[in-house]
């Protein structure tokens, strides 16, 4: 992975230090709370419910065991023992005080991370695909770009103060796992014909109160072009996006308004002054940051393993796992593995600190010591032996981070909500436990098979309810919690938002029409649906005749 | 006590009062702008406009003076010779587009000045303004920031092609100066050090 040279690393360490003094003036008085405001949340800080929550960048998803030893360590000494993966592949902590937060950066420094532009109306961390590199179908490796991308982007003086916050996702992979449709700009890696390196940008994407999959604005822009361009799609933004209504103020409004083939006009425009700049990017450049993310010493292995093959048939619980949480590599012998961080009764997204120490050896002992963070908030190790699976899963287990239910309906999306979050509607974590319990038993859920939900606590969104293929979104009527529901919604190429079934519902209501959906979809699947499919065939009508079928409005509750 | 901070020669240095005065509008009933999804209305966001009894009733004084935009578009007939004179300088505020200027006067260093306006500093706007007068428009006199300006984003500023900062009269300039460094490497290019760290130095 990508290691800090002076200039990284005296950036970063300046970085700490103004904001140690900017806290410090903050402190004395000397910032008024307003102004104090944009500095703190562009280092990711945040005043929340009860404290203030720090939010660490992950660049694109990918650590090693240093970092997570360090973010254990943090999550010890300035918080209350864990740390959360948050829905962009961050570290997120909920309980550090606002005094300590220079402390803790400085901590970070020390590993070559960072919270920059994790928050606020800036660009943010970009994200991928967390198979990136080691996917069988990948065409191109993003990271290289996705680094260059983070490099350019940060302090960028031009648009550090943007109307809303800006996201880049970046994908090189035939089956898109960076949902590049939702970010304000996608970028979508390939090669041509002839094998060159191009980009397809798509603009405009994003969830929120208005939630907008992106159109494509670039079909095939040569990827020396990334930055010039990108930058001219800012620029159009950070001049005309509005800034009157923060709901009205992502670029996605201001391509609705103009329509995109205006939008790419005035961008196209603008590039022309751009283009070829100081900020077009050379082979050279591409090639110093490429080599950062060369393949690890793989051992040269057969694709099997006769060991693993027997333990597979012998312990159906061992099975269980490698058949959800075990992905296919496109290294013979080896496999990248999913450590689940949805256990009942947990937060999703929740790892205490011994967790993360123990993430950490695992990711020494078997995985090169590297692992990614993923935008579903788990954790994967990367590069796993097939001979290994076996023993690292039974680490795992006893650590409680074996969950065999990866793209299952207990690996919900759940954003802190209510629980944490000040701009919640209502609480998320309660409504992800109660349907991780309706849920539990491990045979129905490998038997409904592939299920994303999500769970949003507001029309922010950051449980990405929209494309949940069930969602749930926090409502507020009358000062008291409600829940929407949405079916149909899905991420990845043939990306579609979820529609909303109707009327919504108390709290203690939510698990029992879930599992109402499901006996719809169970009851009607062919052989080879998944839940989405069989809403895609079926359409909405039966679901919700099923859910609200002995439903009063407003009187009679649903039961499980 | 001058609040104003110059960049010259690269050092930074509180500098006291030098002439220039800025001239504002008269208040008065100000029409402000709805949006109605329309192209430009978002260009105008939370715009209030000069109407033309503000525009004719501003007082210019004598001397070197900074004229809001609109004044320069209705009355500059009136400044042709303290224009030759060095004399007139012009101001946008934080949602004028540099090419409202552009159009009426391509010539940009008949201005031995123009300002931007920042109306709330958490705006990013002055940042592209300032960076397409310098490096598209080819302007070369002092570029000022006016109004909400805070040391925390000077840094920025400057980067986006800013020379003088009028820092907000409650702050300390003298403290200030300090947040002008507080980075010494950036990465990307930009209109101040054009070129990417990565072409200004050998990297591993
Ligand atoms: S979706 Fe709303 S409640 Fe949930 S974390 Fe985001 S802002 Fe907070």
């Amino acid at each position: 992975m990508y290691k800090y040279d002076q200039y990284d690393q005296q950036l970063v360490n300046e970085r700490v230090a103004q904001y140690r003094d900017q806290t410090r003036r903050y402190l004395a008085g000397e910032l008024k709370e307003e102004e104090f405001r944009p500095l703190r949340l562009q280092n990711g800080l945040y005043i929340q419910r009860y404290a203030p929550m720090l939010r660490v960048a992950v660049p694109y998803g990918l650590l090693n065991s240093n970092q997570i030893r360090k973010i254990a360590h943090i999550a010890r000494t300035y918080d209350k023992g864990y740390a959360h993966v948050s829905t962009r592949q961050n570290f997120q902590y909920n309980w550090p005080e606002l005094k300590n937060v220079p402390d803790i950066l400085a901590e970070l420094a020390t590993v070559q991370m960072h919270a920059i532009q994790t928050s606020g109306n800036c660009i943010r961390n970009v994200t991928t695909d967390q198979f990136a590199g080691i996917a069988p179908d990948e065409v191109v490796d993003p990271r290289p770009l996705a680094e260059i991308l983070r490099q350019w982007s940060t302090f960028h003086p031009e648009f550090a103060l943007l109307p809303r916050k800006f996201k880049f996702a970046v994908s090189g992979t035939t089956n898109d796992r960076a949902v590049v449709q939702m970010h304000d700009i996608g970028l979508e890696f390939y090669r041509n014909a002839a094998n060159e390196l191009l980009i397809k940008v798509w603009a405009g994407g994003g969830l929120g109160r208005t939630p907008i999959l992106g159109e494509v604005i670039e079909e095939a822009l040569p990827w020396q072009h990334m930055l010039t361009y990108a930058e001219a799609i800012i620029r159009v933004y950070n001049r005309h996006g509005r800034r009157d209504n923060a709901y009205k103020a992502r670029i996605k409004i201001l391509v609705k308004a103009l329509g995109i083939e205006e939008f790419k006009r005035q961008v196209e425009a603008e590039w022309a002054f751009h283009k070829d700049g100081p900020n077009t990017i050379t082979q050279a450049e591409f090639d110093r940051v490429a080599k950062f993310f060369t393949e690890p010493a793989y051992a040269q292995l057969a694709d099997s393993d006769a060991g693993f093959d027997a333990k597979r048939a012998e312990e159906k619980a061992f099975a269980n796992w490698v058949k959800r949480n075990v992905h296919a590599h496109r290294q013979p012998g080896y496999r990248a593995v999913t450590l689940s961080l949805k256990v009942t009764g947990v937060a999703p997204g929740d790892i205490t600190d011994k967790q993360l120490d123990l993430v950490a050896d695992l990711a020494d002992k078997y995985s090169f010591g590297e692992l990614r963070t993923t935008h579903e908030q788990n954790i994967v190790l990367s590069d796993v032996k097939l001979g290994d699976l076996y023993a690292l899963w039974q680490e795992a287990r006893a650590a409680g981070l074996a969950t065999p239910n990866i793209g299952l309906i207990t690996d919900i999306i759940c954003c802190p909500g209510g629980s944490f979050c000040d701009l919640a509607n209502a609480k998320s974590i309660p409504i992800a436990e109660s349907i991780q319990q309706l849920f539990d038993d491990l045979d129905y859920q490998h038997d409904i098979g592939d299920l994303e939900l999500n769970i949003s606590g507001c029309m922010n969104s950051c449980g990405h309810h929209h494309v949940g293929h069930i969602g749930v979104l926090g409502v507020d009527k009358n000062d008291e919690e409600w829940y929407q529901v949405s079916i149909g919604g899905k991420q990845g190429n043939d990306a579609s938002l979820g529609s909303v079934i109707g009327p919504s519902f108390a709290a203690d209501e939510v698990a029992g029409v879930v599992k109402r959906l499901i006996d719809v979809y169970l009851e009607n699947r062919t052989p080879e649906e998944r839940f989405i499919d069989t809403v895609r065939r079926l359409g909405a009508a039966p679901f919700k005749e099923r859910v609200y079928a002995d439903r009063q409005p407003g009187k009679q509750k649903v039961e499980a | 006590m001058s609040n104003l901070i110059k960049l010259q020669n690269g050092a930074a240095a509180i500098v006291a009062v030098d002439g220039w005065q800025i001239v504002r509008l008269p208040v008065g009933e100000v029409e402000v702008k709805k949006q109605a999804g329309k192209v430009v209305l978002f260009k105008l966001t939370g715009a209030e406009s000069a109407t033309a009894e503000q525009i004719a009733a501003t007082e210019i004084p004598a001397g070197k003076v900074v004229l809001p935009l609109s004044v320069w578009l209705a009355r500059k007939a009136e400044f042709a010779a303290r224009v030759a004179a060095g004399e007139v300088g012009v101001w946008l505020e934080t949602h004028e587009l540099v090419e409202t200027l552009v159009a009426d006067q391509p010539d940009l260093n008949v201005f031995p000045l123009i300002a931007v306006f920042i109306e709330r500093f958490a705006d990013g706007r002055a940042y592209s303004t300032g960076a397409l007068l310098r490096s598209r428009f080819g302007f070369k006199g002092e570029l000022r920031a006016l109004g909400d300006v805070l040391r925390d984003q000077l840094f920025f500023l400057k980067r986006c092609g800013f020379d003088a900062f009028d820092i907000r009269a409650d702050r300390s300039a003298e403290d200030a100066l300090a947040s002008l460094k507080d980075f010494s490497e950036p990465y990307q290019g930009a209109t101040v050090i054009e070129q990417p760290v990565w072409r200004r130095h050998a990297r591993g």
